[in-house]
């Protein structure tokens, strides 16, 4: 076949870019397609994905021959780093039972913000839980909306029983500068968090 | 008339979506590691006459001369994940397409690449 050439193909062919995923969750209406569209370069693409018997059940399938369809919407945008290095922003399913499709989300993701509105705190207690238990790098972005009561960052913290590791910060997602600053201090809380497992011998550095 | 998903009836598979018709059924792909994130490019020098694919594999060689996520691909056809999986599947057993950085799980970025993209951010 000649695709099977063993010599690899020199400077001609283009240059594979280099791609970086950020999950951004949160409860229903909290503004995940906002902030994804607030620092996009793109319009927020709409992907699906279709659950058939994947998603639904364990093993035993018999007795739900009639297998059912739902489409799971997810939101994601672009941001274009340089040349050959792209940031996408990925906006979790609003529905919180669409874990086998969180769980292809977080593959090879470096982490989430998740958004939480202190009028319904309890609606990010899931993103949380599942970020805290996949043991992925998150960070907690506040979108102050219009007429919620203004709480400090650390009073949120204490609401939602973070580890004092885990970086709260206030947000309006609906403003490009602000949406920037959210994505900045998740991704230095990432890097934070590489020197730390580094020193403590836990990953090697590549 | 008959909705088009009830003619999609099959008694081993139960209700097939239309979006599948266009993998000839199938439902499962073979590269279900491929990552949403997973760029995907047309190989070069193309042996195989493209015109002899179905329309969405030939959007997909076309679309990608230019590097594409696995992701944007979905958008663009307006198809399902799982749809696409199956599609980029058939066109890499061909050697129409290469992927880069294939599953990247539990591979975090080296710290050059995470300030890159903290400067990157910073410079939007």
């Amino acid at each position: 076949m000649a695709s099977k050439r063993s010599d690899p193909v020199p400077s001609a062919a283009p240059v594979m870019p280099l791609a970086v995923k950020i999950l951004v969750a949160g409860g229903f209406g909290v503004g995940k397609t906002t902030l994804v569209g607030a620092v996009s370069e793109i319009r927020p693409l709409r992907t699906e994905e279709m659950l058939t018997d994947r998603g639904v059940g364990v093993d035993d399938t018999s007795g739900v021959e009639q297998k059912t369809t739902t489409t799971v919407a997810m939101d994601f945008g672009r941001i274009t780093i340089r040349d050959g290095l792209v940031l996408y922003l990925f906006g979790t399913p609003g529905q919180d039972r669409f874990w086998f499709v969180w769980d292809e989300l977080a593959m090879g993701a470096l982490g989430a913000v998740v958004l939480a509105d202190t009028r319904r705190l309890a609606d990010c207690f899931p993103s949380v839980d599942y970020f805290e238990r996949r043991g992925l790098p998150f960070i907690v972005a506040v979108n102050c909306f219009d007429g919620a009561a203004q709480y400090r960052a650390e009073e949120v913290r204490q609401a939602l029983d973070l580890d004092p590791g885990v970086p709260v910060v206030l947000c309006d997602v609906r403003d490009r500068e602000s949406g920037k600053q959210v994505l900045i201090a998740f991704v230095e809380h990432v890097l934070n968090s590489l020197g730390r497992q580094r020193d403590r011998g836990l990953t090697p550095a590549r | 008339m008959t909705p088009p998903e009830d003619r999609w009836l099959d008694e081993a598979a139960g209700p097939l979506v239309r979006p599948y018709a266009m993998t000839g059924g199938r439902t499962r792909s073979k590269r279900t590691d491929l990552d949403m994130i997973a760029i995907i490019v047309t190989a070069e020098n193309i042996s195989v006459d493209t015109r002899r694919l179905g329309p969405e594999h030939r959007f997909i060689v076309d679309a990608c001369r230019q590097p594409l996520s696995v992701a944007e691909i979905a958008s663009d056809l307006d198809i399902p994940l799982g749809v696409v999986r199956i599609l980029l599947g058939d066109l890499l057993e061909q050697g129409l397409i290469t992927v880069g950085r294939p599953a990247p799980v539990s591979q975090l970025p080296s710290e050059r690449v995470l300030k890159e993209v903290i400067n990157g951010l910073q410079a939007l």
